[in-house]
């Protein structure tokens, strides 16, 4: 599949867009992606948080707080620059344009300005605005996905981040409130979710500590046996996820990973049932083949066997293999850094793109532009003499899903919040002055 | 401030305390003795010691009321009211006098006063808790019949899954969620659009924050206080004290090894396969297997380390040779050596990082991938019994810590370890891993002079 190389009148470089690019080919393919197509007033729009100098409530010192770091890979080096800071998007963008980092990780608002942090006494320097951010890898579920392992992913396993999105995104709109959150492609293995409102962006590490608990299901490190217990009815929270979405995708996810055909993966299954007397019996009753996870969830659930921890053994089976697994100190933690949205990943040369939560069944990693795909495009947008170039590429259709589902309706609140706070200042100060 | 007064005139301390359980929120104008100032401090601290013994033997907390209601008696009750009350609250502040000075000091008064507190508080009376209730002006609103309705079920449902048989619960608090991050924490409660109901029964949590952040910020309060002038003012007078009764309970805390314990490099494994408590020696062999460990694994074997007498250079040898074989050398000097200082004080704030008890490598939880936390807590029993085979444990002592560990005593059942791979008792009982290497090694040297061949 190997697509033809082209030659251009204005560009000599060679686009392979199935190659992923390293090394100075990589600068290379960065140097035009910053030039060109990173969205630097989109991303100036979001972190500022309405904070633009238009209004007079604004806080123009606040996108100067927000902390950068930047990964700059040369052919002998890697430099790793923590403590970056922009007064603006135009500051912002002629240093990323200048340095071409391989990636850029963004971290939290400080009481001052991360680079002048020496000036200030130790206490004088914390993080006190940070969104609340979750990271979920598929590599952490290479216990229960047999198609692929490590960085790996493919169609038959990306449903795993599908069902992710979807228990979680719901729970943080239904159950915390939530409304502005942004899930973004990590590039290569699994997805981040940003979420942004000012409630969230104020949590303290206790209330992060909370949050990343209610969602911690799967739990023990490899040498516990069963990583998801339930002694009792479940929560309201859990009780939603698996009615909604995992029941049913647990029973796709037999299908597609085989489950119940290969000894050694329906052995695991039995494995997480706390009775002898049962998993002989099945052992015994699968020795030809039959329907046996229909013949496992009627035994289970048929109530014959009194066995204490038999009752929510089907729900236990269930989330083991599709709850979602977070890394809980990214959520934890309040000055965590992440990556940027937009960035390109460097294994891999696709581009961090967002993903819409509503629409997540059909979000597809395999066919996420590249940065040579979109050089390539831009390449062929150039010579038909095409005008706004960049807005015909692939990338045009994410950074509009940015703004419409994410950005607008964040800066719209973003805006609200600041009128109602300086109009509450403004009164206090008329209600002061009278006596 | 509201200030209730105490139902009795001749008490008035204006700590702003109800009728038995005080709040402590200033310091009170009561005249006391110098002798009353260090045995009140020392009768109190036994009852926080007893808490922090409790909880980190994992004790249900029912079990824990009744410890904290015995140890209030056997140690702080006086027959009369009111001097229990003045004990009370002189001994809370004399503590914090004593446990305001250092930062692992504060959060473990913290949270011991906070436990000591909650355990309180549950064992009052409905009256009495809705009186302290009123006092720290909780903003709590009960949930109105309307809203109450159209989320009945869902309030059902999240009381049965906490306690199975549980009668519907007729009041409910509606609170923010982020007033009580214990509750979301363990799903205790229903949340819906970022507000969590909260049944009668479980204002206690809530009650419990409050009365935590007040202390936490008082302590830093009396720190400043006590450095700027009453540790010079009181020098011959309180301050020794001071200075004796933080020395009393809270144990070696190991981040100096004493007495020419340094050990090198090529000991080490020696010392991993007799000396290390399972917890170290499993991070230990799953190092030399992977050449990795991730970075809860890392603080807590390296702190370990540094706790035993590794010295930093030899630390960084020895990670660098175990990292270097997976990462590469360059990307091990680049990535961890900087953690590696930071552990023993040579980067950053400098703090000098003091090896994790036991009771904080209990309450971690792993996740995948992890091997850090306590083995005795997270490995299942099969793979369990297989690691302590690997020491050398069998037979009855296999079956009397697998006995500890179903009903969840995790020290106990390491104590019983060690007694089992050393053929000897261990009277005090293990509380941190860097005492069980102690007193391995303790053992060990005096075997070796007992077994010497005399002149």
């Amino acid at each position: 599949m190997t697509k033809e190389k082209e030659e251009h009148r204005e560009d000599p470089m060679q686009i392979d867009s199935n190659r992923v690019p390293t090394g100075s080919l990589l600068t290379d393919y960065l140097r035009i992606y910053y030039g060109k197509f990173f969205p630097y007033t989109d991303m100036f729009k979001w972190l500022a948080y309405g904070n633009d100098g238009k209004h007079p409530g604004c806080d123009s010192s606040y996108f100067g707080r927000r902390e950068f770091s930047f990964t700059i890979k040369s052919d002998r080096d890697e430099v790793y620059l923590r403590f970056q800071s922009f007064f603006n998007a135009s500051e912002m963008e002629t240093s990323i344009k200048a340095k071409c980092p391989t990636k850029i990780d963004i971290g939290a608002v400080y009481t001052v300005d991360p680079a002048k942090r020496h000036a200030y006494a130790q206490s004088g320097f914390n993080p006190i605005e940070r969104e609340l951010v979750f990271d979920i890898d598929i590599s952490d579920y290479d216990d229960v996905r047999y198609c692929c392992s490590g960085a790996d992913t493919c169609l038959n396993c990306w449903p795993l981040m599908t069902i992710a999105i979807k228990v979680i995104d719901t729970a943080l709109r239904e159950d915390f409130g939530f409304s502005h959150i942004l899930w973004v492609y990590s590039g290569r293995r699994g997805v981040h979710c940003w979420v942004c409102d000012s409630r969230a962006r104020r949590l303290s590490k206790e209330q992060r500590s909370a949050i990343a608990d209610y969602f911690h299901v799967y739990k023990g490190g490899e040498n516990s046996l069963k990583k998801v217990t339930f002694a009792g009815p479940l929560h309201p929270f859990l009780a939603r996820a698996y009615t909604d979405v995992l029941k049913n995708e647990f029973e796709k996810w037999v299908s597609t990973q085989k489950l119940f055909e290969h000894e050694e993966r329906f052995h695991k299954i039995l494995q997480l049932i706390p009775d002898e007397s049962v998993v002989s019996e099945l052992a015994e009753k699968w020795q030809g083949n039959s329907v046996r996870w229909e013949h496992l969830k009627h035994m289970l659930q048929s109530g014959s066997k009194k066995t204490q921890g038999l009752r929510r053994c089907i729900e236990e089976i269930v989330f083991s293999y599709t709850y979602p697994r977070l890394d809980i100190q990214v959520t934890k933690g309040m000055n965590h850094l992440l990556k940027a949205p937009f960035c390109v990943h460097p294994g891999t040369g696709r581009i961090c793109i967002p993903i819409d939560p509503k629409k997540c069944e059909e979000f597809d990693p395999t066919s996420v532009p590249t940065v040579a795909q979109l050089i390539e495009e831009l390449n062929a947008n150039a010579s038909i003499g095409a005008d706004n170039y960049v807005e015909k590429t692939s990338l045009a259709a994410s950074v509009h899903l940015f703004r419409t589902c994410f950005l607008e309706p964040l800066i719209k609140t973003c805006k609200d919040e600041l009128e109602n706070a300086y109009n509450t200042k403004i009164q206090q100060t008329k209600d002061s002055l009278n006596w | 401030m509201e200030i209730v007064r105490s139902q009795r005139r001749n008490g008035s301390d204006g700590s702003g305390s109800s009728a038995s359980l005080p709040l402590y929120k200033s310091a009170p104008s009561l005249e006391f003795r110098l002798e009353e100032f260090g045995q009140y401090a020392i009768d109190r601290l036994r009852v926080l010691q007893a808490i922090s013994d409790g909880l980190s033997r994992g004790k249900k907390p029912e079990e824990m009321e009744n410890l904290v209601s015995e140890q209030w008696r056997a140690n702080m009750k006086h027959q009369d009211a009111d001097k229990t009350l003045r004990k009370d609250i002189i001994s809370h502040f004399v503590l914090r006098l004593v446990y305001c000075r250092e930062e692992e000091m504060r959060r473990w008064f913290l949270s011991m006063e906070t436990a000591l507190f909650r355990y309180r508080f549950r064992l009052q009376n409905a009256e009495a808790q809705k009186s302290i209730m009123n006092e720290l002006q909780l903003q709590y609103n009960v949930l109105g019949n309307a809203e109450y309705e159209t989320i009945k079920d869902k309030l059902t449902e999240a009381a049965r899954s906490v306690n199975f048989t549980s009668n519907p619960e007729a009041v409910f608090y509606k609170v923010p969620f982020e007033d009580v991050p214990e509750l979301v924490a363990s799903r205790r409660v229903f949340i819906l659009k970022g507000f969590a109901f909260v049944p009668r029964n479980q204002v206690v949590s809530l009650v419990c924050t409050i009365f935590r952040s007040n202390i936490s910020k008082a302590l830093a309060l009396t720190n400043r206080k006590w450095r700027a002038m009453i540790q010079d003012q009181e020098k011959d007078r309180i301050a020794p004290m001071v200075e004796a009764l933080g020395n009393v309970y809270l144990g070696p805390d190991y981040s100096k090894p004493k007495d020419c314990a340094e050990i090198s490099l090529k000991d080490i494994n020696q010392l991993a396969s007799t000396s290390f408590p399972l917890c170290m020696r499993h991070l230990f062999g799953k190092l030399r297997e992977d050449h990795h460990l991730k970075h809860q694994g890392r603080m807590q074997l390296g702190l370990f380390l540094k706790g035993v007498g590794l010295k930093l250079e030899d630390a960084l040898a020895f990670w660098r040779a175990e990292f270097s074989q997976k990462v590469g050398a360059e990307r091990f000097d680049k990535e961890y050596a900087y953690s590696i200082r930071h552990n023993y004080g040579k980067e950053g704030k400098r703090t000098d990082y003091t090896p994790y008890s036991c009771q904080k490598i209990i309450m971690s939880t792993p996740s995948t991938g992890d091997h850090h936390g306590c083995p005795y807590r997270h490995f299942s029993e099969e793979n369990l019994r297989a690691a302590l085979n690997k020491m050398g444990v069998g037979g009855r002592a296999m079956d009397d810590i697998m006995d500890k560990v179903r009903n969840r005593h995790y020290q106990l059942a390491c104590t019983l370890t060690f007694e089992a791979t050393h053929g000897t008792s261990c009277e005090t009982g293990i509380n941190h891993p860097n005492q069980y290497f102690v007193e391995s090694r303790k053992f060990f040297e005096s075997k070796n002079k007992h077994s010497q061949p005399t002149a």
